[in-house]
C-alpha cells in the first residue's frame, strides 16, 4: 500500500502546477459580486423611479384647469377606465383600464369607500373632500377654499390647502408637513426618553440575567406589524386616551404619535443599548475606582461617552416615524389640517400616499405629487440615515479613541 | 449632600426601570387585548372559510392563503439574493474596500427606507416599467403584467426584507470558524468549493433565521403591497403570480377603516389581528431562540 | 543527507509594515522530519504557512525571496495555488474536523478532486485511516460525526484527511500542543511512520518533542533563522549561544 505514495523525482514541476482556469470558480465569483451590487442598484433605482414618476407634477404646471378637473371628476372609477388618463399619457397605461376594471370589479372598489359616515368622531377624511371640504373645517382651522385659488399648479405645493380631488384641486403640502412634524415630535417626545432610559437600565443597572430577557422581549415589540399597532391604537388606545384627556376628536396626532412611538421605541432602544455597551469598560471602572456610585458612573460617564450613538438612534427613530404609513393611516384621523393643537386630526405625508395612490389617475398631477411626496420622504430618510451613520462612525470612534489614548 | 445624591440616583434608576416595565407592559397589553378580542371568533372554521356577506361574516382563508403565497414568492427572491450578498461581504470583499463599505451603506439604507417608498417603487418600477415592458414585448401591448399582482407585490416585499436576510446570514457566516476554511483550502479546495461545502452548510441556521425573520416581516407589512398587488376582496384564490391576492394585514386595515360598518366586523378584525400577531410573534420568537443558541455556540 | 526537497532563498515576510521573517535561507531534506523550534512569535508558524502559501489569505502579507520545491519557485506567478496545496498537506494546531461524518471528512479531499465513485472513496478512506493509525478505532463508526471523537483521535483524523489527498509534503503546526501525553505519543509514533513516505515539517514549542521526532531542527528567534542542523547536534552542542540558552530553558 505504500506503493501508492511512491514518488517519481521532481513532482513539483511547472507543468503539473501551471495555473488552471477554473470556470466554475470564475463564474461563481463574478455572479456573487454582481448580485452583491444589487443593494446599491436598488437604492439608485428607487431614487430614479420614484423621482421619475413624480415628473407629472412638474409637467402639468401648464395644464389647463379644465383638464385637471376632468381627471378629478373621473376619479370615482380611478383605477378603472379613464379616457382622460389615456390621452394624457398614452404610453403609461394605455388599454389597461378598460380591461382591468371589468375583470375584477370587486378588487379595487373598497378603497374609496372610506367615508366619514362610519366614524363621525374621527373628523372624516379629506380624500373624499370634493363634497365635504366645507365640513372638514368647522373650526376654521383652514384658510377657506375660495381665498387662494391655486390652479392645480406647482405653486400650490406651498399653499396651505390639500384638496387633491376637489373641482379646483390644490396640492398644498404645508398641512401634510405640519401634520407629519407634529406626529413625529409627539412620538419622539414619548419614545426617546422611554427607550433611552430603558436602554440605560438594561445596560447599566439590570443584572445580567435580566438583561438577557429584556433585550429579546423588546426586540419582539419590533416584530409587531405596524398594522397591528395601528389597529390597537385605533380600537383601544384612541378611546382610552380620549377618556383620560377628554379631548374632542378621537383620532388625532396625539394618538397617532403615541402609537408610532411604540414602533420607534425598539429602534431607539436597540441602537442606544449597543452604543452604551460599546463604551469601554475601562471608563466606568475608572469612574467607579474614583468612588463614584453606579448611577453617577452611568449618567456622567457612560451616557456622555455614548452620545453619538444615542443621537444616531434618535435619528433613526425619527426616520421610522416619519415614514410610517399604516399607523398614520389608522390612528391620526387623516384630516389635512395645519393646526398646532396636538388633539386635532392630522394627515401625514406617508399616509397621504397610502390613502390616495390607489385611486389616482396614472400620470396626472395628483399622481405626480404623491410620488413627489415619496421622493421627499426618501431623500429625507436617506439623509437621516447617512447622518446617523456618519455620527456613529466618525464621532463615536473619535470620541472613544480620543479619550482612551 | 449625600442624601440628595441618593435621591437623584434612586429616581434615575427607578425611572429607567419603569421605562422597561412600561415597554413590557405595552407588549403584554397589546397581546392580551388582541387575545381577548379575538379568541371567541377564532376557530378552525374561521381560518379555513371564505368571507361572506360582503366580508361582514365568514372566515379569512383567502387572506391567509394570499399572505402565505406572498411570503413564499418573496422568500424565493429575497433569500438567495440576500445570502449571496452576505457571502460576498464576508468571503470575497475586503473589509475596508470602498466597494464593501458602499454595499454595507446601501444595505443599511435599504433597511431604513420607509415601507411606503417600496410600494411607490414597486408601482413605478415593477408594474409600470418592467410590467409595461413585458406587456409590450410578449403580450403585444395587451394588459397582463402592467398591473398589481402577486409577483410584483412579492418582489416589492423582497426588496424590503433583503437587508433582514443579509444581516442574519452575514452574522451566521462569521461564526463559521476560520480553522475550517483553512482546513478545506489546505486540502486543495478552491475558494468556491470551500464556500459551497464548508461555509454555507456551517451557516444554515443563520440562513434559516434570516428566512424566518424575513417571512415574519413580509407577513406583517402592508404599505408595500397597498398598490402593488393586495386586493380588498377576491371571490377566488389566486392561481398564478399574475393574480392579485388578499392579505392578512391589509384585511385588518380594510375592515377597520374602510368598511361601511366597522363595529359589526369588530370581532373579525380582532380575530384577524390575533392570527397575524400570533404568526409574526411565533416566527420572531423562533428566530430569537435560534439566534441565542447560535450566540452561545460562539462563546 | 538525503535529497533536498524545499529550499528557501532570502525569504522575507512582512505583515503590513512589520517584518515577521528576515531573509530565511534553509534547505529541507526529503522524507525526513524537520522541526522548527523557538519562542512564540518568533516566526516559525508564519514560515510554515508560507510553504503552502496559506499566508496568501491574509491581504496584508508581503513576501520577498524564493521558496523552491523540487527546484520550482512556488511563488511564481503562473503557479496554481490550489494544486500546490494538494501536494502540500497541512495539519493545524487545533484539530479542525468538518461537522460531517468520519467518512465524509476523509472523503472531502478526494471528492473535491472529482472522485465520487463510492468504491474508490471507500478504498481511499480505509487506506488513509490505516496510514494515520486510527482505522481500528473508527472502522465501526465511519458514518458517525467526527465531532464525537476525542481530541487525539480528531487530530489523527485530520492527518488521515490530509493523507487522502496524497500529498508529498506534510506541514504540521504544533499538532500535539492541545493533546494529552498518550495522544501526543500516538501522534509522534505516527510521524515516525509517515516520514518513510512523506517530507514532514513540524512546528513545535515542545523541545523534547522536537528532539524525539525530528532529524533536523531549525531554531527561530525574532523572525530570524538562528541555527539549523542535525537534531542531535542542535540539542547537544549548538554552535550559537542563543540556541543553547533557549534549549537549556534560559529564555523563551
Amino acid at each position: 500500500m505504500n506503493s501508492d505514495y511512491k514518488k517519481t523525482a521532481y513532482t513539483f514541476t511547472a507543468e503539473s502546477l501551471r495555473k488552471k482556469f477554473r470556470f466554475s470558480e470564475y463564474f461563481a465569483e463574478k455572479l456573487i459580486t454582481s448580485v452583491a451590487f444589487l443593494s446599491i442598484a436598488i437604492i439608485i433605482l428607487i431614487f430614479f423611479f420614484v423621482f421619475r414618476e413624480s415628473l407629472p407634477a412638474f409637467k402639468s404646471v401648464s395644464k389647463t384647469k379644465a383638464q385637471t378637473t376632468e381627471a378629478a371628476v373621473n376619479k370615482p372609477e380611478s383605477y378603472g377606465g379613464n379616457e382622460a388618463a389615456a390621452e394624457q399619457k398614452p404610453e403609461t397605461y394605455n388599454g389597461a383600464e378598460p380591461s382591468a376594471a371589468p375583470q375584477k370589479p370587486e378588487t379595487y372598489t373598497g378603497a374609496d369607500s372610506e367615508t366619514t359616515a362610519n366614524k363621525p368622531e374621527s373628523y372624516g377624511v379629506v380624500k373624499d373632500s370634493a363634497l365635504s371640504e366645507k365640513e372638514v373645517n368647522p373650526d376654521g382651522n383652514l384658510v377657506s377654499s375660495e381665498s387662494s385659488g391655486g390652479e392645480g399648479s406647482l405653486s400650490s405645493l406651498f399653499s396651505n390647502e390639500w384638496y387633491p380631488v376637489s373641482e379646483n384641486p390644490r396640492y398644498g403640502l404645508i398641512p401634510l408637513f405640519v401634520g407629519t412634524l407634529k406626529v413625529t415630535l409627539i412620538a419622539m417626545l414619548f419614545a426617546a426618553p422611554v427607550a433611552i432610559l430603558a436602554a440605560l437600565f438594561s445596560s447599566a443597572f439590570a443584572p445580567a440575567w435580566l438583561r438577557e430577557w429584556i433585550k429579546p422581549a423588546i426586540e419582539l415589540l419590533a416584530g409587531f406589524p405596524s398594522v397591528v399597532i395601528g389597529f390597537f391604537a385605533l380600537m383601544v388606545m384612541a378611546t382610552f386616551l380620549q377618556n383620560v384627556f377628554g379631548y374632542e376628536t378621537r383620532l388625532n396626532s396625539f394618538v397617532g404619535g403615541i402609537a408610532m412611538a411604540l414602533a420607534a421605541i425598539p429602534v431607539i432602544f436597540t441602537i442606544t443599548e449597543d452604543a452604551l455597551t460599546a463604551v469601554p469598560a475601562t471608563y466606568s471602572e475608572a469612574s467607579l475606582a474614583l468612588g463614584a456610585t453606579k448611577w453617577q458612573t452611568a449618567v456622567f460617564v457612560t451616557l456622555p461617552a455614548a452620545t453619538p450613538g444615542i443621537f444616531a438612534a434618535v435619528l433613526l427613530g425619527v426616520g421610522r416615524v416619519f415614514g410610517e404609513t399604516m399607523i398614520a393611516l389608522m390612528a391620526t384621523g387623516n384630516a389635512a389640517l395645519s393646526s398646532l393643537n396636538p388633539f386635532e386630526s392630522v394627515r401625514t405625508l406617508a399616509a397621504t400616499i397610502g390613502a390616495e395612490m390607489a385611486e389616482v389617475v396614472f400620470g396626472d398631477m395628483h399622481y405626480g405629487v404623491l410620488f413627489l411626496i415619496g421622493s421627499i420622504l426618501f431623500i429625507f430618510n436617506f439623509t437621516l440615515n447617512a447622518l446617523a451613520e456618519f455620527y456613529v462612525k466618525v464621532r463615536l470612534v473619535r470620541k472613544i479613541q480620543g479619550r482612551g489614548a | 449632600m449625600r442624601l440628595k445624591n441618593k435621591l437623584i440616583g434612586g429616581s434615575i434608576i427607578t425611572a429607567s426601570a419603569l421605562s422597561v416595565v412600561l415597554i413590557l407592559a405595552i407588549i403584554v397589553i397589546i397581546l392580551v387585548v388582541t387575545i381577548i378580542g379575538g379568541k371567541d371568533t377564532l376557530s378552525w372554521k374561521f381560518l379555513t372559510s371564505f368571507p361572506t356577506d360582503g366580508m361582514m361574516k365568514g372566515g379569512i382563508f383567502p387572506a391567509i392563503y394570499g399572505t402565505a403565497l406572498l411570503v413564499i414568492v418573496m422568500s424565493l427572491a429575497a433569500v438567495p439574493f440576500g445570502a449571496i450578498t452576505a457571502i460576498y461581504l464576508t468571503e470575497y470583499a475586503h473589509e475596508k474596500s470602498w466597494i464593501a463599505q458602499t454595499i454595507r451603506f446601501a444595505v443599511r439604507t435599504l433597511a431604513t427606507v420607509p415601507s411606503i417608498i417600496f410600494g411607490l417603487f414597486g408601482l413605478g418600477f415593477f408594474i409600470k416599467y418592467v410590467g409595461g415592458g413585458m406587456d409590450h414585448l410578449f403580450m403585444g401591448g395587451q394588459l397582463k403584467w402592467a398591473q398589481p399582482n402577486l409577483l410584483w407585490g412579492s418582489l416589492t416585499m423582497a426588496l424590503l426584507t433583503l437587508p433582514v436576510v443579509i444581516v442574519s446570514v452575514e452574522e451566521a457566516i462569521r461564526t463559521v470558524p476560520r480553522e475550517l476554511r483553512e482546513a478545506s483550502l489546505a486540502l486543495g479546495a478552491t475558494k468556491w468549493q470551500t464556500i459551497k461545502k464548508v461555509v454555507i452548510p456551517g451557516s444554515i441556521s443563520g440562513i434559516m433565521t434570516g428566512t424566518i425573520l424575513a417571512v415574519s416581516r413580509g407577513a406583517g407589512e402592508v404599505a408595500p403591497i397597498l398598490f402593488t398587488g393586495a386586493a380588498y376582496y377576491l371571490a377566488t384564490l389566486p392561481t398564478s403570480v399574475s393574480d392579485q391576492f388578499m392579505n392578512l394585514g391589509y384585511h385588518i386595515y380594510v375592515l377597520s377603516t374602510q368598511s361601511s360598518n366597522v363595529d359589526q366586523t369588530l370581532p373579525i378584525q380582532f380575530a384577524t389581528t390575533l392570527v397575524l400577531l400570533m404568526l409574526t410573534f411565533t416566527l420572531n420568537l423562533t428566530a430569537v431562540l435560534i439566534r441565542s443558541r447560535l450566540r452561545r455556540r460562539i462563546k | 543527507m538525503k535529497e533536498v526537497k524545499i529550499v528557501t532563498k532570502d525569504l522575507t515576510l512582512h505583515y503590513g509594515q512589520k517584518m515577521a521573517l528576515n531573509s530565511i535561507n534553509i534547505q529541507i531534506p526529503e522524507k525526513e522530519v524537520t522541526a522548527f523550534i523557538g519562542p512564540s512569535g518568533c516566526g516559525k508558524s508564519t514560515f510554515l504557512r508560507s510553504l503552502n502559501r496559506m499566508n496568501d489569505l491574509i491581504p496584508s502579507v508581503h513576501i520577498k525571496g524564493e521558496i523552491l520545491i523540487d527546484g520550482l519557485n512556488i511563488y511564481e506567478k503562473k503557479i496554481d495555488v490550489v494544486n500546490l496545496r494538494k501536494k502540500i498537506g497541512m495539519v493545524f494546531q487545533k484539530s479542525n474536523p468538518f461537522a460531517k461524518s468520519i467518512f465524509e471528512n476523509i472523503a472531502y479531499g478526494p471528492r473535491i478532486n472529482g472522485i465520487n465513485d463510492k468504491k474508490k472513496l471507500t478504498e481511499i478512506v480505509e487506506t488513509s485511516l490505516k496510514n494515520a493509525a486510527i482505522w481500528d478505532e473508527v472502522k465501526d463508526r465511519l458514518p458517525d460525526s467526527a465531532l464525537g471523537l476525542s481530541g487525539g483521535q480528531q487530530q489523527r483524523l485530520c492527518i488521515a484527511r490530509t493523507l487522502a489527498v496524497q500529498p508529498e509534503i506534510i506541514l504540521m503546526d504544533e499538532p500535539a500542543s492541545a493533546l494529552d501525553p498518550i495522544s501526543t505519543g500516538k501522534i509522534e509514533e505516527l510521524i515516525f511512520e509517515l516520514k518513510k513516505n512523506y517530507t514532514i515539517v513540524i512546528v513545535t514549542h515542545n523541545m523534547q518533542q522536537a528532539a524525539r521526532v525530528s532529524d533536523h531542527t531549525a531554531f527561530f528567534y525574532l523572525g530570524e533563522l538562528i541555527e539549523y542542523g542535525k537534531t542531535r547536534k542542535i540539542f547537544t552542542s549548538p554552535d550559537i549561544k542563543q540556541t543553547e540558552e533557549y534549549i537549556t530553558g534560559r529564555f523563551g
